[in-house]
């Protein structure tokens, strides 16, 4: 657990005048489930933006798998999956071919997508809608199918964006056996949500006010320190302190 | 190449499952081709005449029979006052009103002259002109024809006439859809190319895939690749379509090389392919991306010669259609149909849609950015 993935110092991301991720500072380390909690328009989603390579931060420092993010992103996306609050498969691809698909452009061999694909498909119990278009299988499953799409490369970290948006909860609980499994195998887990269940589910987790960390620490440790009875306690005496609109 | 290889299998894939691609570039072309030539015919018929035949006589009835015989005017109305006539011309019955005197006949036997009258609707500024010019011709012709029959067979004619006889190069039976048929296949080329690029780039940007593909290590250059080769050979499917109706419907055989068409049209779809990955770069959604290379193209169609002659636009208009790539095409596609040019011959043309492909692309590919 030492092993520390991704550690970010003062990094900040400016909209013109806007300060959307004011100097945030923290270590992931290997193995971990690092929860990113916050309000919405508390700058989550900006945040991991920059860490996965598809923003450019304004100042700061970071890096992400031992990669600098400002010089070396082409080589942390060899690293990282991400999955995005959009759902990201093509719905007009079959289960098989987006599988295929994105095994083939991480430059995996025909073999190791053709063996991880049954594993996927033994997995999510999925071998009978293998060879149905994306679009014609339900929601819960097409969100599972998109984690285990963006873990298909065994990369060695994962950026989950609110990954469970709109899905029932029995299916969240579902998703995050897949997290869980997930995070045995040694692959990092930092995920965004704003739902204080799935923060429990988490090693640590960090919180998230007007683009600062406002906390940083265990869901257990959290709940003492800030007096609380669960973490939603503590995500609302946190969070109401907020000035900042919702966008 | 390997991650080429994945972008072209899944791009081909989703190429061949949507329908509406397939209605567009099956459909699309055949129905153009088949309809567009006909209705875009500068031959002026049928102008609609009204005669206003004051005279009543031998001569005015012989000239009135000898202009309607010709297959350029209808008879619309025989009436017997120009305010009537004018009345016509009012109601769009009448395009032209040919007033004929009293006393034509005696004028034209006693004093060798006579005068008529013509009134034109210029609403339609090309029907008024060329209907007034043909008019004015068939008349002529039978004023002389008046002469000739007077002056029995004359030793030399006092008269000097001199009597044009033109031969038409190049179409030789000055045949409309020979030059249409090549321009409109042309237009075809570039929306196809152009439309299905920026829309198929901004649906993913919509969909989200864009970003997906973003966060892997696919190369910018792999990506836009695999994105221009599809629709490249679409591209040239649509040409080869485009071509065989040509061939079978209008029988138009290309003077020139085949090659020297799928030459060109193959340099020319990078540049149009090129146009619509730039107008995905700076559209946001769908609707942008219609409403800009709808825009764009307006500008193509009206500035590239295909209706309007290049030669008789006014100087600032000449330099804006030297920046329309459609222009190069068109011209090309006239030259290697009717006039049967090589290579050689369109060298310079070739040059030009080559540095619109350069332009266009490069300023794609710098402007398409994999972060923000």
């Amino acid at each position: 657990m030492n092993e520390i993935m991704i550690t970010t110092e003062k990094l900040t991301k400016k909209f013109g005048e806007f300060t959307a991720v004011d100097q945030i500072s923290f270590d992931v380390h290997k193995g971990e489930i690092f929860g990113f909690l916050g309000a919405n328009g508390a700058g989550k989603t900006t945040a991991m933006r920059m860490l996965c390579g598809l923003l450019l931060p304004t100042s700061g420092k970071a890096t992400v798998a031992g990669y600098d993010v400002y010089r070396q992103n082409e080589k942390i996306k060899r690293n990282i999956g991400y999955m995005s609050q959009k759902f990201s498969l093509y719905e007009d691809l079959t289960v098989k071919e987006n599988m295929k698909f994105y095994g083939g452009i991480y430059g995996k061999s025909d073999a190791y997508i053709k063996q991880k694909t049954s594993f996927i498909l033994d997995q999510l119990h999925l071998n009978s809608e293998a060879n149905k278009l994306v679009k014609s299988i339900p929601l819960g499953w097409k969100q599972k199918l998109a984690f285990s799409v963006a873990i298909f490369h065994e990369p060695g970290i994962v950026f989950l964006d609110e990954p469970t948006g709109g899905v029932d909860p029995v299916t969240r609980r579902d998703f995050w056996k897949l997290i869980y499994e997930a995070a045995d195998t040694g692959i990092t887990i930092f995920v965004t949500t704003h739902y204080m269940d799935e923060a429990e589910y988490c090693n640590r987790v960090c919180i998230m006010v007007d683009g600062r960390i406002e906390a940083l620490d265990s869901p257990g440790q959290l709940i003492k320190t800030y007096n609380a009875q669960s973490m939603d306690d503590v995500f609302l005496k946190l969070a109401r302190k907020a000035v900042r609109v919702d966008d | 190449m390997r991650t080429l290889r994945f972008l072209l299998q899944k791009e081909f894939r989703q190429i061949f499952r949507d329908p509406s691609i397939l209605r567009i570039i099956l459909v699309l072309p055949v129905i153009q081709l088949l309809i567009l030539p006909w209705a875009a015919d500068y031959e002026i018929k049928e102008i609609k005449l009204a005669v206003v035949d004051l005279d009543h006589s031998g001569y005015s009835m012989k000239m009135i029979n000898k202009i309607i015989s010709s297959e350029y005017f209808v008879l619309t109305d025989y009436s017997s006052s120009y305010l009537s006539a004018l009345d016509d011309v009012d109601k769009d019955k009448a395009d032209l009103v040919l007033q004929i005197p009293v006393n034509f006949e005696k004028d034209l036997i006693k004093e060798s002259q006579a005068k008529l009258f013509i009134a034109i609707n210029a609403i339609n500024g090309v029907k008024a002109n060329l209907g007034g010019a043909y008019l004015q011709n068939i008349i002529q012709d039978y004023n002389r024809e008046v002469r000739l029959q007077w002056k029995q067979i004359p030793r030399f004619s006092p008269e000097t006439q001199i009597e044009i006889t033109s031969s038409n190069w190049f179409n030789p039976l000055m045949n409309y859809k020979y030059f249409m048929v090549p321009g409109i296949l042309v237009l075809l080329l570039t929306m196809v190319g152009t439309n299905l690029t920026a829309v198929n780039i901004v649906r993913e940007k919509e969909i989200g895939t864009i970003e997906q593909i973003n966060v892997t290590p696919v190369r910018k250059f792999h990506f836009i690749l695999g994105k221009l080769i599809p629709f490249w050979i679409l591209g040239l499917f649509v040409l080869t379509i485009g071509l065989g109706i040509s061939r079978f419907v209008y029988g138009i055989i290309p003077a020139g090389n085949f090659g020297t068409i799928y030459v060109l049209a193959a340099v020319y779809l990078l540049a149009v392919l090129g146009l619509g990955l730039l107008l995905s770069t700076y559209s946001a959604n769908q609707q942008q991306a219609m409403l800009l290379s709808f825009f764009i193209m307006m500008i193509f169609v009206l500035m590239s010669g295909l209706y309007t002659s290049i030669d008789s636009m006014p100087g600032w208009a000449k330099m804006i259609t030297k920046f329309n790539p459609v222009t190069y095409f068109i011209e090309v596609m006239r030259m290697v149909v009717l006039k049967g040019s090589s290579l050689t011959d369109i060298r310079y043309h070739l040059l030009a849609i080559t540095g619109f492909a350069v332009v266009l692309n490069g300023w794609a590919v710098v402007s398409y950015r994999k972060r923000s």
